[in-house]
């Protein structure tokens, strides 16, 4: 026990584990669930339990061992150590659950990982197939990450996504444009559509697509005399589609030939957007300008809706409408009022994304365990449940590298000094998809080639429980890790080597069957037994069951 | 042959499971993506059984010189033999190679050679992406690569517990892997070695320090600790979790395992391959092979890309090829299973045909994609045919060149893959196994005259 603890404090601490250890003593329901029963403390909650009812389906909240973990991974990406799974389980005041959605909402982690998910829309990567290069992706990756850290409004994050001009290196949002594998007006349009608007556009009619692509028809892209520098402007003339390409083994350009300057439109055209409303565009406007200020409008039918049901999706594993990034009419969402409440919340707040955040965590319906009484696709589309989803190749090495105390190599196949990671660095906050590791590229991390949520493949194969199971990569760091070893050596009893061990782990306290368990265990082989207590190969084993346990792999 | 009754034992264990359990996951495909690729070609092989099972690559990373391998100018002069000014005669009459190989030279039958390869890039990783995809480096696409084509086209009729696309023991440079397939079309790298006189530690089935008894021990132990999976039933996530720890125990416990255990090989034949690293390749890939495994990589452990020290480099390297390739032609025949295995073996490049003798290189060879040979066999490759030539000092195609479409075009048909078929792309991006006619790719035709 830390010595600085307040007496005061520690009794409570001390009280809140005996009444804890007592309620475990007794029948107890399930390590999984809460005994209280959900009551509806909003409009999610209202509008989710409703249909549940008509399905019949009671739901059932989740305890708080499995709340605790599920925030941490949800809103930070990492899980929480065994001191902040133990505080937050035997702190008895009511409120808990929403204030520590509070405090991590603020923790800096928060940027990391959801820059990481970003990054997978906004395909931050530095080569093959898009190539934005190391230095540029860092940038990309450094404005996006501060956005979220700032909590820039979602309409403005976009609006600047969509229209700044510059270089790659010194204007960071103009990547967008660059991490686009067919930089044709069509090819930028459908990237659009898809980060911004959650449509394919592949199912669109061709004229809906035609005036979505008069937006688009004015990138330029510019090289540089510095190596790899490319500016993305607006190009009314149409001047950067006559530059010459430079050569590719000298980088030498070759001067143009002087052209007559010559505007794209001469005279204003009238366009449609999207949703079919009518506008103008002139020739001293950028269309992308026209196009951002549409989407941004507050009664734009992709906007928002596409934001609040990506984020929906992220947190629930499952959207509103679903697939996420699949928006159209013939895709209706499975609760058309809750999406409708999410959507106006969000634009009311200023497009405030920690707010929307905050109003979906802290709901009973984020809340609920993941029993399903009866598993039909009816309860799963109407959130019965908090779906169980394999974790993220990124964040299952990160928590395999704080339970052992560890780290991984992550490199790049470009040797560039920007691709130099410091060891400590998670996954997580990895800025570039080019920079990588075995593990990463086996558990199915975003290729970020196309910005698709399912680029990211979190679907179990068994060369991924090979891996798992009887890799010396993973045995090493559960054999060798320094933070196993101290607590394996920290001389405790058994059961509070145990104990300690699932909170590092699973983030709860272990059962009375899997404390007998775990203390029954005995590894078949071993020389001979010391003197000093369980051998090491013991506690390894236990380590090793409870990392390759469903209930560390997925979040639930 | 215990390991493989096992294994067969093994498959029909798997089969019930795989009837009765929800959702099996196959080792490379699960989605009905890959199977609806997978299903057209797979149906037009059944009208002509294709003729190779399987395939063994031999990758020599970093290009291997033909001039003083398998296309020898003995008589154009130093500047261009070096060292190797001799070149010896084999066992088909009229064909000779290189006086670093006589175990190979006993073997001429059961190989042909290719000496017009040819494909003009220099760069290791362009011209490596070229040859195991053929397709031209810089698209916008990454192609997967032909031993993922193989694991996508072949994961439906393949039931063998190993993952159909091993590598032994490391994996490839960045080109040649599953490209836009996705992680599943990863070969299975194996790390370790085989060569290893304890045992052949295959990264994720074979631990170090772990007994079998422990094994069990450990997956006893998972199984009681396992109480989300206890209390919340059944979950087709879950069941997927399960399946995928069942198919990785058929290779930490069961028959998988044994076909890398090389202790079940007799003695003089682990002898005849090779005590070294590359010759015990050459047998694990048998055994492979064997075990019915459609795709098998050994990417040579070693580098071929001799700038410098060039000689040293084949005198070390050239008598442990000879030595793990002969052995397995050899093998492969007298189990008969050549008739059913292609095998084939190259480096990105060739090297070039004069010896570079300036500073820094003092004597070596640099890339060169030009002209560059080739060795195929077995699978319904003749043996004992030259493919192509070169002019007098192996610095240009004389007749016949062989570009990589050819190559691979042929491996393909040979195996009953539809070159044309369309990949799966997860944006639905048109790609094909190899590029379409309009894609004008150069190409001068199958290799119609030894297959």
């Amino acid at each position: 026990m830390n010595k600085a603890v307040p007496s005061s404090l520690l009794s409570v601490l001390l009280f809140a584990a005996i009444s804890l250890a007592a309620q475990a003593a007794e029948v107890s329901p399930s390590v999984f669930e809460s005994p209280e029963p959900p009551s509806s403390k909003g409009e999610i909650d209202r509008l989710v339990f409703a249909r549940l009812e008509k399905l019949k389906i009671k739901p059932v909240l989740c305890s708080d061992a499995v709340f605790v973990r599920r925030a941490y991974l949800d809103v930070i990406g990492r899980i929480p150590t065994a001191e902040e799974a133990r505080r937050f389980i035997t702190d008895s005041t009511p409120d808990k659950r929403d204030r520590l959605i509070d405090q991590l909402l603020e923790r800096d982690e928060f940027a990391d990982y959801w820059a990481m998910r970003w990054g997978d829309i906004l395909r931050i990567k530095a080569e093959f197939p898009v190539n934005l290069w190391p230095n540029a992706a860092q940038a990309y990756h450094r404005w996006v990450r501060t956005s979220i850290a700032e909590n820039k409004p979602y309409d403005r994050f976009v609006r600047e996504l969509l229209t700044s001009s510059g270089s790659n290196f010194r204007v960071p949002p103009v990547n967008f444009y660059r991490a686009i594998q067919n930089r044709t007006p069509e090819g930028i349009a459908a990237a659009v559509a898809l980060a911004f608007m959650g449509a394919r556009t592949d199912s669109w009619p061709a004229e809906k697509m035609q005036n979505m692509t008069v937006f688009f028809s004015q990138v330029g892209y510019k090289p540089t005399r510095e190596w790899k520098e490319e500016h993305v402007i607006w190009d009314p003339y149409g001047i950067t589609k006559q530059i010459p390409k430079p050569n590719q083994d000298t980088g030498e350009v070759a001067p143009a030939e002087p052209i007559e300057p010559k505007r794209t439109l001469e005279k204003p055209i009238a366009v449609v957007f999207p949703d079919g409303t009518k506008g103008e565009l002139r020739p001293d406007q950028d269309p992308r300008e026209v196009f951002a200020d549409w989407l941004i409008r507050k009664d734009n039918p992709w906007f928002a809706r596409a934001a609040v049901n990506r984020i929906w999706w992220w947190l629930l594993g499952r959207g509103i409408v679903h697939e996420p990034d699949d928006i159209r009419d013939d895709n209706p969402p499975s609760n058309p009022e809750l999406l409708a409440y999410l959507e106006k919340q969000f634009v009311a707040s200023g497009y405030d994304m920690k707010k929307l955040y905050r109003l979906i965590l802290t709901s009973q319906t984020y809340q609920l365990s993941s029993r399903l009484a009866a598993d039909t696709p009816e309860a799963r589309a109407q959130f019965a449940a908090y779906p169980l989803r394999r974790l993220d190749a990124e964040v299952l090495i990160d928590a395999i590298n704080s339970i052992t105390g560890t780290s991984d190599l992550y490199t790049s196949p470009i040797p560039e000094p920007f691709t130099y990671i410091p060891k400590d660095k998670p996954a997580v906050a990895i800025a570039d998809g080019s920079i990588t590791s075995p593990f990463l590229a086996l558990f199915g991390r975003s290729a970020r080639a196309t910005g698709m949520e399912n680029e990211r493949d979190n679907k179990p194969v068994p060369a991924q429980a090979l891996h798992m199971l009887n890799s010396s990569h993973i045995q090493r760091k559960i054999e060798q890790g320094p933070k196993l070893a101290a607590l394996f050596e920290s001389g405790k009893k058994t059961s509070e080597i145990i104990e300690e061990l699932y909170l590092t782990v699973l983030s709860r306290l272990p059962t009375a069957e899997e404390l007998k368990t775990a203390e029954g265990y005995r590894a078949p082989g071993l020389a001979r037994r010391t003197n000093r207590g369980r051998p090491r190969e013991e506690w390894v084993d236990i380590a090793w069951a409870l990392i390759n346990s469903p209930e560390f792999m997925y979040r639930h | 042959m215990d390991a493989k009754d096992s294994i067969q034992r093994r498959t029909t264990r798997r089969d019930v499971l795989r009837q009765g359990a929800c959702g099996a996951v196959g080792w490379a495909l699960a989605d009905s993506l890959a199977a609806a690729a997978a299903g057209e070609p797979a149906a037009k092989a059944k009208k002509a059984p294709p003729k190779a099972r399987s395939v063994i690559q031999v990758f020599l990373w970093g290009g291997m010189s033909h001039n003083d391998t398998w296309d020898p100018k003995p008589d154009a002069g130093y500047d261009y033999t070096g060292e190797f000014g001799k070149a010896i005669p084999t066992n088909v009459p009229g064909i000779q190679i290189g006086m670093l190989f006589p175990e190979l030279a006993k073997q001429a039958d059961k190989f042909s050679l290719i000496r017009s390869m040819t494909h003009g890039n220099n760069g290791h990783e362009t011209a490596a992406y070229l040859m195991q995809t053929g397709h031209t480096p810089g698209e916008r696409l990454a192609y997967p690569s032909v031993g993922a084509v193989f694991a996508l086209f072949k994961s439906p009729q393949y039931k063998g517990i190993i993952p159909p696309y091993v590598v032994l023991t490391k994996p490839q440079g960045r080109f040649s892997e599953e490209g836009f397939l996705g992680p599943k079309y990863k070969p299975f790298a194996t790390g370790g070695d085989p060569n290893n006189t304890q045992r052949f530690e295959v990264e994720g089935v074979v631990a170090r320090n772990i007994t079998e008894d422990r094994q069990k021990a450990r997956r006893e132990l998972l199984g009681s600790l396992n109480t989300l999976g206890k209390e919340l039933g059944p979950d087709p996530s879950l069941a997927l979790d399960a399946e995928a720890k069942e198919r990785a125990y058929e290779l930490i416990l069961g028959a998988g395992k044994e076909v890398f255990d090389l202790s079940k090989e007799k003695s003089e034949l682990r002898d005849r391959y090779g005590r070294h690293t590359f010759g015990q390749e050459c047998l694990v890939a048998r055994r492979l092979v064997e075990s019915g495994v459609p795709y098998v990589v050994i990417n040579y452990p070693g580098g071929w890309d001799t700038h410098k020290g060039h000689f040293q480099t084949m005198r070390r390297q050239c008598p442990q090829l000879d030595q793990g390739l002969a052995s397995l032609l050899q093998d492969l025949k007298d189990r008969g299973l050549l008739e059913t295995t292609i095998v084939w073996c190259c480096g990105e490049f060739g090297r070039g045909p004069k010896v570079d003798w300036q500073p820094p290189w003092n004597g070596g060879r640099n890339h060169y994609g030009k002209v560059f040979s080739v060795l195929v066999a077995g699978g319904g490759f003749k043996g004992g045919h030259v493919v192509g030539s070169t002019d007098a000092k192996g610095e240009q195609v004389k007749d016949r060149p062989v570009y990589p479409v050819d190559l691979l075009g042929s491996i393909y048909q040979l195996a009953g893959i539809d070159a044309a078929a369309k990949l799966p792309h997860p944006m639905g991006a048109e790609a094909h196994v190899l590029p379409a006619a309009w894609e004008k790719v150069p190409s001068a035709g199958l290799l119609t005259e030894i297959m």
